[in-house]
């Protein structure tokens, strides 16, 4: 009896300090919880500025995502637009079409509004979903911490998982003074059939506001 | 008499043509220089640094002093909601040995129209610094490794102690990882 409750004890505190040393593994102390390599990331259903909502399974014919956390106002999101749209015109029809995400809430940031995301859109002739997380939450599942934020999503078995995380290119602030397409190089490798060399780069940006 | 005469009528001369000189600079774009020695300040009157040389002169010190680092922008809305913090914690503090130090990463073609006329508008009293390095993925890990590159960020450190913040702080936040390190 009594080896068989401390038989129990032990397992307990086994269990305990397994689930423990998991949780630590886990969460960094400043890294918002979200979304890392390898990861799959949710389905999504979120309003797009033309008034339709938007989810990755009305893409069959994609390999993938290219989703981009941006916002409206933020200097580095606005220098970064004509590099998204050609991102998604360079990558569509290699089966990576971009998605955008605007992660602000607006009650908090006036600028990113639903009728100021469609403005946008218009003006800029954006050619891809520019979606309204009207829940605010879909940022925090990923753990996008500011725009522009990347996550670049390739569909295998498991879901779509995430294999690349971080800066577009090696200069926000001057497009033409580019050296390292870090997303361009990614996708092309996984178009390529080869695993991503760089997953994770970082980049300046605006924090999220909520 | 005509000594004077002519020596007032010469200083009258000499202040005329100083007159035109000033008018015709005035329609030109470039700044009247005065020397070549203030040239440098005019041209730019705060420090601006690349990271290699920010990290020299301003995040390796080591001598008993807290460093307040704090990365903002003049058009980031949060980083300048808390900035008064910062000064706030500088004039507190400013009988210790701690130091504030505001480094803009505003961009380096808008020093002139919105950085330097936002110090002076907000009296600025923290030394602020200018930082021009656009290979952010390199330097971003120099700062912390825990940095995510949004700002506002703020590292504070004495000697060999760091603390990295990617956040907004309220000031009794601030003074309160201020006096872990201090």
């Amino acid at each position: 009896m009594k080896n068989k409750q401390l038989l129990l004890l032990v397992s307990i505190c086994l269990m305990g300090t397994m689930a423990l040393v998991g949780f630590k593994a886990g969460n960094t102390e400043n890294y918002t919880a979200g979304l890392t390599i390898g990861d799959v990331a949710a389905e999504i259903n979120l309003l797009n500025v033309d008034g339709n909502m938007v989810s990755y399974s009305d893409y069959p014919n994609a390999d993938g995502f290219i989703v981009i956390f941006t916002c409206n106002t933020c200097p580095y999101a606005v220098a970064s637009e004509d590099r998204i749209i050609a991102l998604d015109e360079e990558f569509k029809d290699k089966g990576y079409p971009v998605i955008a995400i605007n992660p602000n809430n607006p009650d908090v940031q006036p600028d990113d509004t639903f009728e100021l995301m469609q403005q946008k859109a218009s003006a800029k002739g954006f050619t891809f979903p520019y979606l309204y997380d009207e829940t605010n939450t879909v940022y925090a599942q990923y753990g996008a911490t500011k725009t522009p934020h990347v996550y670049l999503l390739k569909n295998e078995d498991d879901g779509r998982v995430v294999k690349y995380i971080g800066a577009i290119d090696d200069n926000v602030r001057n497009a033409g003074a580019v050296k390292d397409r870090f997303l361009a190089n990614a996708v092309n490798e996984l178009i390529a059939g080869k695993e991503v060399t760089v997953k994770e780069t970082k980049a300046i940006g605006c924090s999220v506001k909520q | 008499m005509n000594k004077i005469f002519l020596i007032i009528a010469s200083i009258l001369l000499v202040s005329c043509g100083n007159q035109t000189q000033k008018d015709a600079s005035e329609d030109t774009d470039e700044p009247l220089l005065v020397s070549t020695s203030d040239k440098a300040e005019k041209e730019s009157p705060i420090p601006v640094y690349d990271f290699d040389g920010l990290e020299q002169a301003l995040l390796t010190k080591n001598n008993d002093t807290t460093y307040v680092v704090n990365f903002w922008a003049t058009w980031c809305k949060p980083c300048v909601k808390e900035l008064p913090y910062f000064e706030q914690l500088g004039a507190n503090y400013s009988e210790e040995k701690l130091k504030v130090i505001l480094v803009s990463i505003d961009f380096p073609e808008n020093l002139h129209t919105r950085l330097i006329p936002y110090i002076e508008e907000h009296k600025l009293t923290s030394e602020v610094v200018l930082l021009d390095d656009s290979d952010a993925n390199t330097w971003i890990n120099k700062v912390s490794e825990e940095w995510q590159g949004s700002i506002p960020a703020t590292l504070i450190y004495k000697n060999d102690k760091r603390a990295f913040f990617e956040k907004s702080f309220s000031y009794s936040e601030l003074e309160k990882e201020v006096k872990s390190i201090l």
